[in-house]
């Protein structure tokens, strides 16, 4: 594997925790790698597992699934949905080919921005020793 | 109460409950049982010859005495009932419930206000908000039997001692044990039921201030001692803290340490703690032991909730929106919270609640129309199967099946979009945070290297 592989990680981020709490790391000018790159949506619970498997399929090396803390979300249960489907999702990535360990599901509030610098450091490292995601077959 | 009772435009519906309720904000269906009277309440007067009359006298413990006085058949709530009207209670009327008893009430009434054969009558009532301000009960957990509760005489909870002391009760204000005597010591005991691992873990909070007005009107009333074990006193309010220290001059004992029992011995009740100030075991024979029981929801919430559809937390009190920013609000767009039914507070600040409430309630209905965000569900009814799943996961019930299809109630919808990934005909949409706009963004990032440095 090239040394200088960087990985392109995408997260999901539900807007009114995982989304203010990378905000609030960029406020407080903590850094993070810049692998990531954040697409916002509502609530974690928008995150379909096709949405996902589309992601890897345009190129992503990780996916990165952030919401609110069980208990806290917005939307009352949205994330109990993410909570079921992303674990069921993971483990079916090994059937086409995706090292299950490419998809994580962490929850981030909105006051955590020392803890979403963690994740993402966290699964930055994890998807750049794991390498190049090589989809076989057309894109 | 009474000036509710008597405004023009306060319609009040006793002996009533909210049975079903549909529809949403600004469109409320409320469906709502009236259990019979047997009074006709327009020519009721409250004159009070039916409950003269009544020969099943005394026979029924009354609610309001909380079990320590009891009532007739045909009864008046209590003296400042609103209405102020007479009702017969089916369980225990002789007529109603074995059709023999001369019907002295109805005999006795000059207005002819009795009528045995009235029904339980339903009333389809269409509101645009509502206020929800049920209350709370006092436990009467089982775990209270090792405090004799319900089984020792003179062991009685915070209400019930309120009916000792209050002039109209039935004892008319004397602070007295079962068997007529005054007792030579009361003891009040904090937290039964609540700051605890194994019943609940939250704190009643009205519980430190009315022992302590208790304690002083026991102590006055009695000129015994009167004791509190207490675990901490919580007296945060205002001019709460200077009562406190008034009601420990006035010579009441306050120690700090969970009663732990009660026990029966030579006639008076023991009970059993710890002074942990002095850091040993104490044994306190009293004459009567007041708990200080838990405050829970009131009988029937958890069913007004469903009704309502709204969350309950786990302790069954009503949920509030955000637990700081929005108190008064609900999850359910038009449905407010008042007072203890969300969680246990005292009169001050039910009352600035319920004036929150109000003025939530009164916004909606001022303006007249509801603005919803336009980020809402959208169905494309040619790709719907009517299999419901979006139905089941949508948090606020905004999805109803309408002939085989789904339809979103966009008022409301609040756009999560958790139906739009439910779907998997991909039948609902979730706008502006739509699939394709979402894999455009992927596109986008894709399509850029992995950029500075």
């Amino acid at each position: 594997m090239s040394e200088d592989f960087e990985p392109r990680i995408i997260g999901f981020l539900c807007n009114w925790c995982s989304y203010a709490g990378a905000d609030a790391a960029g406020t407080s000018r903590m850094g993070y790698p810049s692998n990531l790159r954040v697409v916002r949506v509502m609530c974690s619970g928008r995150v379909s597992p096709e949405l996902v498997l589309r992601t890897f399929r345009e190129g992503a090396d990780g996916v990165l699934v952030l919401g609110c803390h069980i208990g806290d979300c917005h939307y009352t249960d949205g994330n109990h949905r993410t909570a079921k489907r992303m674990p069921v999702l993971r483990k079916l990535l090994s059937y086409v080919g995706i090292d299950p360990a490419r998809l994580q599901m962490a929850w981030v509030s909105s006051s955590e921005a020392k803890r979403f610098t963690q994740v993402v450091s966290e699964f930055t490292e994890t998807v750049r020793q794991l390498g190049p995601l090589e989809l076989k077959g057309e894109a | 109460m009474m000036d509710a009772g008597r405004h023009p435009r306060i319609e009040l519906l006793t002996l009533s409950e909210v049975v079903d309720v549909k529809g949403y904000v600004g469109n409320f269906q409320v469906r709502v049982r009236r259990n019979p009277r047997y009074v006709i309440e327009d020519l009721c007067t409250g004159c009070g010859l039916c409950v003269e009359a009544c020969v099943w006298k005394n026979r029924v413990p009354a609610e309001f005495e909380e079990g320590m006085g009891m009532r007739n058949a045909a009864y008046m709530p209590f003296a400042q009932a609103v209405p102020l009207k007479a009702v017969i209670d089916p369980d225990s009327c002789l007529w109603l419930v074995k059709g023999r008893c001369g019907k002295r009430c109805q005999k006795a009434c000059e207005r002819g206000a009795i009528d045995f054969e009235m029904q339980e009558e339903f009333l389809d009532i269409k509101v645009g908000t509502v206020v929800l301000a049920t209350g709370y009960d006092l436990t009467d957990d089982p775990q209270l039997e090792r405090y004799g509760y319900g089984l020792f005489d003179n062991v009685i909870d915070g209400m019930q001692f309120e009916r000792l002391s209050n002039a109209g009760g039935p004892t008319e204000g004397e602070i007295l044990t079962k068997d007529g005597r005054v007792p030579e010591a009361v003891a009040f005991l904090h937290c039964i039921g609540s700051r605890d691992d194994e019943a609940r873990e939250y704190c009643s909070r009205i519980c430190c201030m009315y022992a302590t007005k208790q304690a002083h009107l026991a102590q006055d009333k009695t000129g015994g001692r009167v004791y509190q074990f207490y675990i901490d006193m919580r007296t945060a309010g205002k001019g709460y803290e200077e009562f406190y220290k008034r009601v420990q001059k006035e010579g009441v004992d306050y120690i700090r340490g969970k009663g732990v029992e009660i026990e029966q011995e030579n006639g008076r009740l023991l009970v059993r703690a710890e002074d942990t100030m002095l850091g040993r075991l104490v044994e306190v024979p009293v004459d009567m032991v007041v708990l200080c029981t838990a405050a829970v929801p009131a009988r029937g919430a958890k069913e007004l909730a469903q009704a309502f559809s709204i969350s309950v937390d786990k302790d069954g009190f009503f949920a509030e929106a955000h637990p700081k920013l929005r108190p008064v609000s609900t999850n359910t767009d038009g449905i407010f919270l008042a007072g203890c039914c969300q969680s246990p507070k005292d009169i001050p600040d039910t009352v600035a609640q319920a004036s929150a409430a109000a003025a939530r309630a009164l916004v909606l209905l001022s303006q007249g129309t509801v603005e919803v965000d336009p980020t809402t569900a959208q169905v494309v009814e040619e790709r719907c199967s009517g299999c419901g799943e979006c139905m089941v996961v949508c948090p606020y019930g905004a999805i109803e099946l309408i002939e085989g299809k789904a339809r979103v109630n966009e008022a409301l919808c609040k756009g999560c979009g958790t139906c739009a990934a439910a779907c998997l005909a991909k039948a609902i949409v979730a706008q502006h945070f739509t699939d394709e706009e979402l894999v455009a963004q992927v596109l986008a990032i894709m399509s850029q290297d992995l950029a500075y440095a």
